[in-house]
């Protein structure tokens, strides 16, 4: 995974609650076997049938940093969700609210999410569609969200801000703690389900 | 410390624990489809890892399979190759799989319960957000993305922080004609797709204790629904039940010492809940969705709600854009919206108690001649009981479809999918924009509503056939 510290870009305006994971990418893409390429299905619905959808706006066709609204990523757990918004040139995604299994996936996949409150981003939904060129900088060492003379400040969990900056793997992580593991194995009961041999 | 059933079961699984860092939760078993597992297996072999407990992992193909002609090879080459990828994948790594064809071939959440694979207090993991069906046996259940996969197949382990607890309590008799689907609808309409987010959601109270294992999954299947993480209900004997003697439940002196174990999962009285909401079971009636998500249903006795009377301004714009995908207007009664296909499947409501509501009340009928009824067994086992009580036949003589089995038109990956503008009354559990094929309209009821829905072609309530 790609570390992230901090990003500049310009970001666009998604004035939509409950953005769920069939939108950003349908099932008919996730059939493919591989891990990147996923950018033409990204809110390809919306794409083809809404001609002003804001991704069809020339202004806001390089933006790197998506601002939604409540419950963004709701529904299914497809990772291809956020590999769909990396492959479409996102580093970041802000919302008030984010469904856990997306945020979580974010985390693993080098996709930034950020929570600031509703006021917050309506107040940089303004100002993106006032100039959709402003740059907008994602700070995750400052845990700051700057924009004009704007300074917003969001938090997230160290541990995983840690990971992030750092570009850490998980599974080397856990791997680290193998003992633990092994430990736990020997004490659980023998009656609990293996799903081998198959009766 | 009192303790909810929640953080019972999740405490007895922390393989370690470190300040500041999230706890390290052992995995007891992790159930693969074809569609969230090939980049993680492929992050394997890229590692040079392979899959810690291959007997603690289950694999089943599900998604994309067709419902006619399941013998012959998949004819979709994409669909194919995802399946193909899976059988590969899983004959490398060790892994038991049900492949098309297989006596245990099913939706992944129907077949763990069925073989007895999902038993009280366990962590259940699987690619796949509906996981939190296995919580109607009181075990911590979860879904979680494809890196996710690759990290329980490399570890059998996952980090995690103690989720949040919530107790939703639902207390009287439900009343007739009212079902498991009409509780969890009436649950996400009150608290919102984003009301249990951070939360494993505890359902309990009197009307819970006596639903059928079968409703139980109905309810906890739709967790996700709200937002949460999971959702799971206390063992109880209708659980232990349902388990015995099922292949993979223990027998002789281990079920006696699971059993033992199982009764002591159960909230303490003095536990705290972060947050509690109640229903009213008398109350309920049956439920429809007249929207894009799952929270935006309302009582079938209702009209199509005018987005101006929505106080705030982000459900306003959401009600908008939902009736405008929908092609409903304002103060329509939601019970003279016509449809043109009826689904009866999925993990929600694809298991043998749903067949047999919906044949109960379809016995000796004929469907709306205008309607298309799809009834998809949600494994190949429910679907070779259903047929050994001649329910196949019941459907087929009303004039539905009988299919094989598999998630079919819940998301349309097969060539199960509504056409742009269609319009179906489903029991799966996702009414989103284009879930059931591009520019399908979906409108979520029960079993019985979809049974009664298909006869007149109207969203219709059963109670609304007695003397029709
Ligand atoms: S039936 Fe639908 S919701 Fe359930 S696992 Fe299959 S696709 Fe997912």
């Amino acid at each position: 995974m790609d570390a992230f510290t901090t990003h500049t870009g310009t970001a666009a305006p998604l004035r939509r609650t409950n953005v769920d994971t069939d939108q950003i990418i349908p099932a008919e893409y996730l059939k493919r076997i591989i891990r990147t390429g996923f950018e033409d299905g990204l809110f390809v619905a919306w794409r083809t049938n809404e001609p002003d959808f804001v991704l069809n706006r020339p202004e806001y066709a390089n933006a790197s940093i998506l601002v939604a609204g409540p419950d963004f990523g709701t529904g299914s757990s497809r990772e291809h969700a956020n590999w769909a918004l990396l492959d479409g040139g996102f580093r970041v995604v802000i919302s008030p609210r984010f469904a856990d299994i997306f945020r979580n996936n974010s985390t693993k996949a080098g996709l930034l999410t950020v929570v600031l409150p509703e006021a917050d981003v309506e107040a940089l939904w303004n100002a993106i569609e006032a100039d959709p060129a402003l740059p907008v900088t994602v700070d995750l060492q400052a845990e700051q969200v700057t924009y004009g003379s704007t300074t917003v400040p969001f938090q997230i969990d160290p541990y995983t801000r840690w990971r992030l900056l750092e570009g850490l793997d998980d599974v080397g992580l856990t791997e680290r703690h193998l003992d633990d593991i092994e430990a736990f194995e020997a004490n659980r009961p023998a009656w609990k389900p293996k799903a081998l041999p198959a009766v | 410390m009192p303790k909810t059933l929640a953080e019972k079961v999740y405490d007895a699984h922390v393989v370690r624990s470190a300040e500041g860092e999230p706890d390290l939760l052992y995995i007891d078993l992790h159930l693969v489809h074809e569609v969230t597992s090939p980049q993680a297996f492929d992050g394997l072999r890229a590692a040079g890892r392979t899959v810690r407990r291959p007997d603690l992992t289950m694999a089943t193909e599900d998604h994309n399979v067709p419902t006619l002609d399941i013998l012959a090879p998949i004819a979709d080459p994409v669909s194919r190759a995802q399946v193909e990828a899976l059988r590969r994948n899983t004959a490398e790594f060790g892994i038991r799989l049900a492949p098309m064809g297989d006596r245990d071939q099913g939706i992944v959440h129907v077949i763990g319960p069925q073989l007895g694979l999902t038993q009280p207090g366990m962590t259940i993991v699987c690619g796949d957000s509906h996981t939190s069906t296995h919580g109607a046996f009181g075990a911590l259940a979860f879904g979680i993305g494809t890196s996710e996969v690759e990290h329980v197949l490399a570890t059998q382990t996952l980090p995690q922080y103690k989720p949040k607890q919530m107790a939703v309590t639902v207390d009287g008799e439900l009343p007739p004609g009212v079902s498991a689907k009409d509780v969890i609808l009436a649950v996400i309409a009150q608290i919102g797709t984003g009301g249990g987010q951070g939360y494993v959601i505890e359902y309990r109270g009197s009307a819970i204790e006596k639903l059928s294992m079968e409703a139980r999954m109905t309810i906890c299947n739709m967790s996700i629904e709200a937002g949460a993480k999971a959702g799971l209900i206390a063992p109880d004997q209708t659980t232990f039940d349902f388990l015995k003697g099922r292949p993979h439940a223990p027998r002789g002196a281990d079920w006696d010492a699971a059993v033992a174990h199982w009764s002591t999962l159960r909230t303490d009285e003095d536990a705290v809940f972060d947050a509690e909401v109640h229903l009213d079971a008398t109350a309920l009636t049956p439920f429809v969705t007249w929207g894009t998500n799952p929270g935006q249903g309302l009582p079938i006795d209702a009209r199509v709600p005018d987005p101006a009377e929505f106080a705030d301004e982000g459900d306003r714009r959401a009600a908008e854009q939902a009736l405008e995908y929908m092609g409903l207007t304002p103060g329509t009664p939601l019970r003279e919206i016509e449809v043109d296909t009826v689904f009866l499947g999925s993990c929600t409501n694809g298991r043998i108690e749903d067949l047999r509501v919906a044949a109960e009340l379809l016995r000796g009928k004929r469907i709306d001649a205008d309607t298309r009824m799809l009834v998809v067994p949600g494994s190949v086992a429910v679907k070779a009981q259903a047929e050994t009580e001649g329910l196949d036949r019941v459907f087929t003589e009303a004039g539905a479809e009988w299919r094989g089995a598999g998630c079919s038109m819940c998301l349309g990956m097969n060539p199960d999918q509504l056409k742009p503008g269609e319009r179906s009354a489903s029991t799966s559990n996702r009414n989103f924009q284009g879930r059931q094929g591009k520019g399908g309209r979906t409108h979520l009821v029960s079993p019985a509503v979809a049974a009664a829905t298909a006869l007149t072609g109207r969203l219709t309530a059963p109670a609304d056939l007695i003397g029709a």
